[in-house]
């Protein structure tokens, strides 16, 4: 579990976060979600340790993130996988080579070892056979699968997904978000998702955050969101008119 | 205003001190780095192998070519022009032209590099797994050319001798006993340890400035673009004040 205990981040005058503290729970997807600019990549950043909080704690289960030093941070950082927006595989580098990357820097395994573990990593996201590829030869969808099987090849406790479906397409999306859900399920990792995706939140959405200009606004799950009167997540959730017509007809329902 | 300069250099000062710090800790697993450091040796040393070739002729060529016009008429012997020659691109023309020129190739593409994997998120990708990506980015490519530029400039420095020989003897400025002779005469030692020491610290300034240019990039490609153009402009300032500067120390 990761938990947050009242973290402020500012940049300069401008404070971006005001006093988050939330959970995020073991075995479960939890979703960030809310607005451009609402802070969510920021918090994003902060849980994964590229950016330091300008107050509060941030805690992996018992340890305190902010208080380790460099030695103590790169070990917790082998406990977690992350999925980046645009998935940042190393273009110099096959498919093979870049899931292989982490086990080449920080395990003794042989070279078969590492070869079966790559192609595990590969048939778990539905990828076989495309170990000698490179980046700029697969499909965007490919290249997040790519990114999830490199998150999860050291059988991290902790996955970041900076918004997984960006990009996708709509049934690709939903690929992405059983993958990910099922990883979390199988493996018991505390999954954290940045998602502006709506189909995620009603599907995958096991604990959700709403952020909104830097504090949380609302929390629940994926059933709560329906019967929800938050009005901020109401106008978020149910932006288009389309959506507020789906909603009524459902809660008539 | 001088101040907001000084407190601009010392800023950047301090944080190229502790990225070169921490680029120089300790490795993860001793073969990735080592593997890494071949590949950058085979980069700056093979790749840069025509350039160097090819500027160290015409250094040599210009010189030998500029000293017979320089000497025409006067009472010092022809033999003089290959002791200027070979003692001119020892000292100075070998290491600090080629070395300015290596700024160019070597560290924009470095910086070109670093700039680029920290746009696309390549270097958050690698600190989230754990890796220093100040040593795995910046070790290899340091000890790199620690290693192939003052191979490359002692090779400039031979062929610019090579080149200082073809453009005077066949051209009649010099017999070829003549040119022989001076290259062989007042010979210093000294002179290579000095071709060396520049060679080794302008290495060393040439990668680790365009390193940090690189590695705190920050916006697009007009900003990465800028990176890489800083990375050679300072490169080049500072392989000539230390030129200057180890000049002064060992002459």
């Amino acid at each position: 579990m990761i938990r947050t205990e009242n973290v402020f981040k500012s940049f300069g005058e401008a404070e971006i976060l005001k006093g988050i503290s939330t959970e995020f729970l073991s075995g479960k997807t939890n979703l960030i979600i809310g607005r451009s600019g609402a802070g969510k990549t920021v918090l994003l950043k902060l849980l994964v340790g590229l950016l330091t909080p300008t107050a509060g704690n941030i805690w992996y289960d018992d340890v305190n993130f902010g208080n380790l030093n460099k030695r103590d941070l790169r070990t917790i950082r082998m406990k977690v996988g992350m999925l980046f927006q645009a998935s940042a595989l190393f273009d110099s580098m096959s498919v093979e080579e870049n899931i292989r990357f982490p086990l080449d820097m920080f395990t003794n395994m042989t070279k078969k070892e590492k070869l079966d573990r790559v192609n595990y990593c590969l048939e778990r996201v539905s990828l076989e056979g495309v170990n000698d590829k490179y980046p700029s030869e697969t499909s965007g969808g490919m290249q997040k699968r790519v990114g999830i099987a490199r998150a999860i090849v050291l059988d991290p406790e902790y996955l970041f997904c900076d918004e997984p479906n960006s990009g996708l397409d709509p049934k690709t999306s939903i690929v992405i978000d059983d993958l990910i859900r099922s990883i979390t399920e199988e493996k018991q990792m505390t999954t954290v998702i940045n998602t502006h995706d709506m189909n995620s939140v009603m599907e995958i959405g096991d604990n959700i955050i709403l952020l909104h200009h830097g504090e949380i606004a609302w929390r629940g799950n994926k059933d709560e969101v329906l019967a929800s009167e938050n009005q901020i997540l109401r106008d978020f959730i149910f932006a288009s008119p389309f959506l507020q017509r789906l909603r009524d007809t459902a809660l008539e329902k | 205003m001088r101040n907001m300069g000084v407190s601009k250099f010392l800023y950047h000062f301090g944080r190229y001190v502790i990225m070169m710090r921490t680029a120089f800790s300790r490795p993860e697993k001793v073969s990735m780095y080592y593997r890494e450091t071949m590949r950058q040796m085979n980069d700056i040393g093979i790749g840069s192998l025509v350039i160097v070739g090819l500027i160290a002729v015409f250094i040599g060529a210009v010189t030998a070519v500029q000293f017979a016009y320089q000497l025409e008429g006067s009472f010092v012997p022809r033999y003089y022009i290959g002791y200027i020659v070979r003692d001119s691109t020892i000292i100075e023309l070998a290491p600090t032209i080629s070395c300015l020129v290596l700024a160019g190739k070597v560290g924009s593409n470095i910086a070109a590099e670093i700039g680029g994997m920290r746009q696309k998120e390549h270097i958050d990708a690698m600190e989230i797994m754990g890796v220093n990506t100040a040593a795995y980015l910046i070790m290899p490519k340091v000890i790199a050319a620690l290693f192939v530029i003052p191979m490359l400039v002692a090779l400039a420095a031979f062929i610019s001798i090579i080149g200082g020989y073809l453009a005077s003897v066949p051209a009649g400025l010099m017999s070829d006993a003549e040119y022989v002779l001076g290259v062989r005469s007042f010979f210093e030692q000294r002179n290579i340890t000095m071709m060396f020491v520049k060679s080794i610290v302008f290495a060393f300034i040439l990668t680790s400035v365009s390193c940090y240019q690189g590695y705190y990039v920050k916006g697009g490609s007009i900003e990465l673009g800028k990176a890489s153009t800083n990375a050679v402009v300072f490169s080049d300032i500072l392989i000539l004040l230390s030129d200057y500067l180890i000049a002064i120390i060992l002459t």
